[in-house]
């Protein structure tokens, strides 16, 4: 095992800790905090496969602007920062098993194919051009429309948010 | 497959979805400018609007016989993406219709606007043929769909309606998205008419392919609200505004057949022996839908399971896989959507008079409203599959195919199914008919824009039940040009 598998694997352990701990905890604020590592944890994922400039999106766009956000909206709309009532019920077990089934047959299955021991790569320089990355997202012939897309995406969900919210302070109809 | 290069002609490519979007930014500037009168004319010129759409669509956006992928291969113009967004057009058309006058606190451009990016995003699901724009494409048809089923924010069913149905979207999402990042672990292509090809040199064990597929069928089955991903279904329709419901069980329905269709004939043909899991899927849907439906009071939560039974009797032509499978269950489709828009058009329009989805209340609607009542029936009749209406002619395709593909148990599945299920459309229908109530004097109110939207629906499912065969050859081509 290299060092960088060692690595990786701590990483991993801890972001699904803090992600098992973002569902768990009783207290949203301490779950919005647990989220932020959760998310740092992809981040050094995305720094492992060299991709520098997705883990610095990571950071600045999910921890710098999401997270924050998600706190500050904590602030500003509960009253109550605890969260009582049960967490679970009777039937918790059956997805349990199903999901644990599901993971152990992946694992299983994938360990069979040959590409499950390569090792990575290392990445040519030309990797890390972003231009290229910028361009393909303008190039008609590449990801123009599902760039486009996307905002329409945001448009659609920014109305959304706001005909959700707005509602609340008028007036009853 | 080669990808062209970009000319600009490939705009005609995605000329609905670029009349949409002029159409949203419209509904949204008229929202501000007419004050006024606007709730209806809003609706009116979404209406307008969407049948202007799918009339370009119709004329200007009609593929050729070779189909081609454009765009870098991010949408393939064929006959299927014609079909389905003549469908989802359509579908939207009338449940725009229907939203008229229905409740006043689902009104106004922001309801609208949803309406029109979630079409949209159906448009792209049928057309895409790249792994992201697919995902991207499914997430714009579903976030609308989340907000419009807890419309009616003061509403707790609503609200538990939207939660709901957004929780487990994003469940099945995130098992759908693994499903697609295994594909182009394995493949380094996210160009679904691509992938077949790499399995091929790629050597990965089929055991692999069989889980990254059935990964991938959860997020569709959830889409099509296919048994064991249904639980969503009774409470979201029960909940969310009844002509969100309609939509959400018609055009959002036919979405997830669009998606399911191509994936299983482009990118797993090889895998036919595991698509059994499509007929366990098939049966378990026909079954548990009709068992539980037969017990319910709430006639939207009926047309819920209802609704479920009907996504399994389609599953049959897509697990018999062949070309005649495929065409019944896109003919079955667009049957359904016709005749399921009309029942939650007339649960729409009762419930506006009424006040209540209680079948109970239903009582007397002959006398209240006999044109309603007749309406009510044909659609009832037509889901649950008898002649002449679109249901019946739908359910012989299916189970034609069915018997074709030598699984013939399917088929006595289905006729078994088909025979039940009628109980309870029938029972729905003797409170209608025969049930009296102390107010039969008051009339139920039909408005122009709701006579109108239940005129189209009969007369389509008289028409699919009728002559049917142009509507076969539409089904037909689009079944072949995946």
């Amino acid at each position: 095992m290299t060092i960088q598998q060692v690595f990786f694997l701590a990483v991993a352990a801890i972001t699904l800790f803090a992600a098992v701990m973002v569902v768990s905890t009783r207290r949203i604020m301490h779950a919005a905090l647990w989220l932020i590592l959760a998310l740092f944890g992809v981040a050094v994922s995305f720094a492992l496969l060299e991709t520098g400039f997705f883990a610095v999106v990571q950071v600045v766009v999910y921890i710098g602007a999401i997270a924050i956000l998600i706190i500050f909206a904590v602030m500003l709309t509960r009253q109550v920062f605890l969260d009582v009532g049960p967490q679970l019920n009777r039937g918790w077990w059956i997805p349990a098993v199903l999901v644990a089934g599901l993971y152990a047959a992946l694992v299983g299955v994938l360990s069979t194919w040959s590409g499950f021991q390569t090792q990575a790569a290392a990445l040519p320089e030309a990797a890390s051009d972003l231009s290229q990355f910028g361009l393909a997202l303008v190039d008609v012939n590449a990801y123009a429309v599902p760039f486009e897309v996307a905002s329409v995406l945001l448009l659609g969900a920014l109305v959304g948010a706001i005909f959700v919210a707005s509602d609340r302070k008028g007036v009853e109809r | 497959m080669e990808t062209p290069a970009f000319t600009p002609a490939m705009f005609l490519a995605v000329l609905p979805e670029l009349g949409l979007l002029v159409l949203a930014g419209l509904v949204l500037f008229a929202d501000i400018l007419l004050r006024r009168r606007r709730e209806r004319d809003l609706g009116l010129l979404t209406f307008g609007g969407l049948l202007l759409v799918a009339g370009l669509t119709l004329v200007f956006s009609r593929p050729n016989l070779v189909p081609e992928l454009v765009f870098g291969g991010m949408l393939r113009m064929d006959w299927a993406t014609y079909v389905f967004r003549l469908v989802f057009l359509i579908g939207a058309a009338i449940s725009v219709l229907f939203t008229m006058d229905s409740d006043r606190r689902i009104r106004g451009g922001a309801f609208y606007l949803l309406v029109i990016v979630s079409t949209l995003g159906m448009n792209l699901m049928a057309a895409s043929a790249d792994l992201i724009m697919l995902y991207l494409a499914i997430e714009t048809t579903s976030i609308p769909l989340y907000v419009l089923s807890g419309a009616l924010v003061r509403d707790q069913k609503s609200t538990e309606a939207g939660i709901k149905y957004m929780l487990f979207g994003a469940f099945t999402s995130a098992l759908m998205l693994y499903g697609f990042s295994l594909l182009y672990g394995f493949t380094g292509t996210t160009q679904m008419y691509a992938l077949k090809d790499m399995f091929d040199t790629g050597a990965i064990p089929t055991a692999a392919l069989v889980l990254v597929a059935l990964l991938i069928l959860i997020g569709f089955s959830f889409k099509i609200s296919a048994v064991p991903f249904h639980f969503w279904a009774p409470d979201v329709y029960e909940g969310a505004p009844t002509p969100v419901a309609g939509y959400l069980s018609t055009a959002s329905k036919a979405a997830g057949f669009a998606v399911l269709l191509r994936f299983l004939a482009v990118v797993f043909p090889d895998l036919y022996p595991s698509w059994l899991l499509v007929a366990i899927l098939a049966v378990s849907s026909m079954i548990a839908g009709n068992v539980l439906a037969m017990t319910q009071k709430n006639i939207k939560r009926l047309l819920a399971y209802s609704s479920i039974a009907q996504a399994g009797y389609m599953l049959i032509g897509v697990a018999a896989g062949t070309e005649l499978g495929y065409t019944s269950s896109i003919f079955y489709l667009i049957s359904y959507l016709v005749t399921n828009l009309a029942a939650f058009g007339i649960v729409v329009i009762v419930g506006r008079t009424v006040g209540s989805d209680e079948i109970a209340s239903y009582a007397g609607l002959s006398r209240r409203s006999p044109g309603l009542a007749l309406a009510l029936m044909v659609a009832l009749l037509s889901l649950g599959g008898v002649p002449p209406f679109a249901g019946f002619i739908g359910k012989l395709f299916v189970f034609a195919a069915a018997v074709q593909a030598d699984m013939i148990w399917l088929a006595l599945v289905g006729i078994v199914n088909a025979v039940f299920a009628l109980y309870y459309y029938l029972v729905v229908l003797k409170v209608v008919w025969l049930n009296r109530s102390e107010n039969e004097e008051e009339k139920i109110p039909v408005t122009r824009p709701w006579a109108l939207a239940v005129v189209v629906c009969v007369a389509g499912m008289l028409l699919l039940g009728t002559l049917f065969a142009p509507w076969y050859q539409w089904a037909m081509q689009a079944a072949t040009a995946f």
